[in-house]
């Protein structure tokens, strides 16, 4: 009998039970129905956006610091913070009105200088504001209110690139607080987004806690995503940390906390049982599986090793190793965008359809000059996602005839090791596994992993002078036709070049108390619109 | 005997000396980088390398002990890399749950686990002293998740007498506390109840055998009185030690119960640091471990000369 087969079991016990009151210090109900008690999917160990790039802290820092724009359900940037824009002809200046009215959490009001500030941190960290950097001749406080930024060339990404919800995003602080060194964290967490940080109450690992802004203005359109008005229904909401997921359930299904972010799928059923609990898909947009091989260094530095690897690969295999039976949580992926999105494309993807060839890997891999060395297959054990893609490709590895040297270790090993470009026999290595939100992979704004240019690259550093220019011109494009065109050339080049490997798309789920209503689907927890009853 | 306790709290200092070089050096050549963490997945290598060098990771290795040490001496623990608070208020923070955790353990367990050995010892032989040593040996192999589990199931989910999960402060009042701490106590007390117990037993056979305690019984002492007051108190050097030895597993078995019982204390805190490579957190945990492992081990000694005055230093 196995850890996991316990968690089942007990929680599978659990689902029997019925939940009937609160174990925990008692609350008056109108109290219980104003505080939400939410267990996030990781722990918020810091609390800078912009320093730390981990989902959780951008999950978080979205109650707290508002955004000039807000991405919204149809992927499109509205004004969130912004009153109005304007762009000259030659789409060279762009000029930005704040809203009247909006104040920080200390009651200062929001500045055209914080913006400045805050967009000045923001862009020496994110890639399209690195790009922005590049091209910007200045950025300037016209008057409070107003602010400008002068480029040197057009750049139409502008309003995605200041509403995108792929980390890190353009928040604004308080201009003191924006002119920390962006590798530095920042010493104070005031915003001025609908949620306040409780500071004081913060224990890391534990707990973090937001209290409710008064002076917080929504917008009047409906709140869709990141965007529209941010309507606070509760007062309060508890991040509560529990690392356990069986602990996790059954504090759900006993009343102690709300909402659940990230149940994993083998506890789904028993909690789909519980008559006190909603269980629906978290995120539509999903996640891409992925793991990525070095392209510096042999074997893989050969493209007929690369193509041998993705001729073999079988989606299905990696995604019921992920998710197991439930159909309705994966799907085969040729390619490397998000389903069911605007720029989704499988051009390029015959290599990942159909039945697998081993025979024709096994050609490739001879026709390579592949003579046994050992692939190094860097796997890390804590994160269920990478484990068990890594137990699906190092068989893969060998049925194809290759010799596996795999590296069971733990995420902050990979974090390290990942980044070394010497050999693999001298510290490097050869393949790792990942995975990216399904948010992050729908245009090649902020998908890092796509990208070929080499030593810039993300790790693997792959070269593509193919892929490159369809990224680029994907970013000069003017339309949604001229986007999905350069699209679907990129992601054939990709696959060509096999600058990564998608093992396929797949979701989870999130869980709440039928006590909580108001929850969105979408690529991070919105608490805005969010009730609950005691 | 004040000469020497202050003896031994003096060479304490060398052993933490030891250690912290130990530690350090540990997490030095230990792979994993802090920088890559923080910088998450998307980052590139060039961010990363900024971060390092803002943190100062990049510095050679003998700076880098000679700063951290040279803060030690001044009472400083240092700055967590992930939070950018102070070690020590991050230990702070965490020592209230993780203290009663091992508090309500160890009187639980004594109150437990000492009566059972003596009345297994006893009742050597008997069906009495089988049921109590079966337990004994069922209690110490069960691990203390699946021990943790069980009881979150049958006394949180299937009565709803207790929480599955979390702590409230002893200053929110003595029943809200306990509340939150049977449960993992019970858990983490199962295999040191264990423990005891056996140890108890066999320290106690062994004293039951000897001649005073044959003359006891011939003086017509009562049973009650030559168990707990001549032999227990004869067999309790054994027991003291291994209660001592005891508060380590306790450490440890710490990490597992609140991570279970999602208590934030400073076995989760150790956990997090580690998987984070948090390594001013780390150091600290470690040195304030250490400090109190050397100081439960004083404690022992003092208390050998309360159960054994032939026992002098």
């Amino acid at each position: 009998m196995d850890r996991r087969t316990v968690l089942k079991g007990l929680a599978g016990m659990g689902s029997l039970s019925v939940a009937s009151g609160l174990s925990m210090p008692a609350l008056s109900q109108g109290a219980a129905a104003r505080t939400l008690r939410f267990v996030p999917q990781a722990n918020l160990a810091n609390f800078d956006p912009i320093w730390g790039t981990q989902y959780v802290v951008r999950n978080a820092a979205a109650l707290v610091w508002d955004t000039l724009y807000g991405l919204d359900a149809t992927l499109q940037p509205q004004r969130q913070m912004v009153e109005s824009e304007e762009v000259s002809d030659d789409g060279l200046v762009w000029t930005f009105r704040l809203r009247p009215g909006l104040k920080f959490h200390d009651g200062e009001p929001v500045l055209s200088k914080d913006v400045v500030a805050s967009l000045m941190r923001w862009s020496a960290r994110d890639p399209m504001g690195l790009m922005i950097k590049a091209i910007q001749n200045e950025l300037t406080a016209v008057d409070d209110r107003t602010f400008k930024w002068a480029l040197k060339v057009p750049y139409p990404k502008m309003l995605l690139a200041l509403g995108k919800n792929s980390t890190p995003c353009a928040f604004i602080m308080p201009e003191r607080i924006a002119q920390t060194d962006p590798f530095k964290q920042i010493p104070e967490y005031i915003g001025s987004g609908p949620m306040k940080f409780a500071k004081g109450e913060w224990v890391p690992g534990a707990k973090a806690v937001f209290e409710k802004f008064a002076d917080y203005t929504p917008r009047q359109e409906k709140a869709s995503w990141l965007a529209g008005g941010k309507q606070m229904l509760v007062d309060r909401i508890e991040w509560v940390v529990i690392p356990d997921p069986a602990t996790a359930a059954a504090a759900l299904q006993n009343g102690e906390v709300d909402w659940w972010e990230s149940p994993i799928t083998d506890l789904v059923p028993s909690l789909k049982k519980n008559s006190n609990i909603n269980v629906d898909i978290a995120d539509p947009l999903g996640n891409v599986g992925s793991f990525r091989m070095n392209h510096l260094h042999p074997p893989f530095s050969d493209l007929k090793v690369r193509r041998a690897v993705l001729t073999a690969l079988s989606q299905e295999d990696y995604m019921r190793a992920l998710v197991g039976d439930d159909t309705a949580l994966w799907k085969p992926l040729p390619g490397f965008f998000t389903p069911d999105t605007p720029l989704y494309t499988e051009e390029g993807g015959e290599i990942l359809k159909g039945k697998r060839d081993l025979a024709m890997a096994k050609k490739l891999l001879a026709e390579s000059g592949y003579s046994g060395q050992p692939v190094t297959c860097v796997v890390a054990q804590d994160q269920p996602i990478t484990k068990a893609q890594g137990d699906v490709t190092a068989d893969l590895l060998k049925q194809i005839g290759m010799n596996v040297d795999f590296v069971a270790t733990d995420w902050g090993t990979v974090g390290s090791r990942r980044a070394q470009k010497t050999p693999p026999g001298q510290g490097g290595w050869g393949m790792f596994h990942t995975w990216h939100a399904g948010a992050d992979c729908i245009n090649p704004a902020a998908y890092n992993a796509i990208r070929a240019n080499g030593d810039k690259a993300w790790f693997g550093w792959p070269t593509s002078a193919t892929v490159e220019k369809e990224v680029l011109a994907w970013f000069d494009a003017k339309n949604l036709d001229e986007e999905k065109t350069a699209v679907k050339r990129l992601n054939k080049a990709a696959l060509e070049d096999v600058v990564y490997a998608p093992t396929g798309f797949f979701l989870s789920y999130t869980a709440w108390r039928k006590s909580v209503s108001g929850i969105a689907k979408g690529p991070l927890p919105f608490f805005w619109g969010v009730s609950k009853t005691a | 005997m004040v000469s020497y306790i202050l003896r031994r709290v003096l060479s304490t200092l060398p052993v933490m000396g030891i250690v912290a070089l130990f530690v350090f050096s540990l997490l030095y050549i230990a792979p994993g980088d802090p920088a890559a963490v923080i910088a998450g997945d998307q980052a590139s290598p060039a961010d990363v390398e900024r971060i390092r060098q803002s943190l100062g990771l990049d510095r050679p290795f003998l700076v880098q002990f000679g700063t951290w040490l040279w803060h030690i001496l001044h009472g400083d623990l240092g700055t967590s890399i992930f939070t950018n608070l102070p070690v020590a208020s991050m230990i702070a923070q965490r020592i209230e749950p993780t203290f009663s955790l091992m508090a309500i353990t160890l009187v639980l367990t004594i109150l437990v686990a000492v009566p059972l050995g003596v009345v297994a010892a006893w009742k050597a032989g008997s069906w009495v002293d089988r049921t109590i040593m079966a337990f004994a040996v069922f209690a110490f192999s069960l691990p203390v998740f699946v021990v943790g589990y069980v009881l979150a199931y049958v006394f949180a989910l299937h009565f709803d007498w207790l929480p599955v999960q979390g702590y409230t402060p002893l200053a929110a009042g003595l029943w809200p506390w306990l509340q939150n701490l049977i449960l993992p106590a019970l858990a983490l007390g199962s295999v040191y109840i264990a423990l005891i117990a056996r140890i108890t037993r066999a320290s106690m056979l062994e004293v039951l055998q000897q001649d005073y305690v044959r003359t006891a019984r011939a003086k017509g002492l009562g049973q009650r009185n030559i168990l707990f007051v001549h032999a227990l108190k004869n067999a309790a050097v054994p027991i003291v030690t291994v209660i001592g030895i005891g508060i380590a597993l306790l450490i440890g078995g710490a990490v597992v119960t609140e991570s279970v019982f999602a208590i934030p204390g400073l076995g989760r805190l150790t956990i997090d640091a580690i998987l984070r490579r948090d390594y001013p957190v780390i150091q600290g945990i470690v040195l304030l471990f250490s400090f109190l492992y050397v100081l439960v081990n004083l404690m022992v000694d003092v208390t050998y000369t309360l159960v054994d005055p032939r026992i002098r230093y």
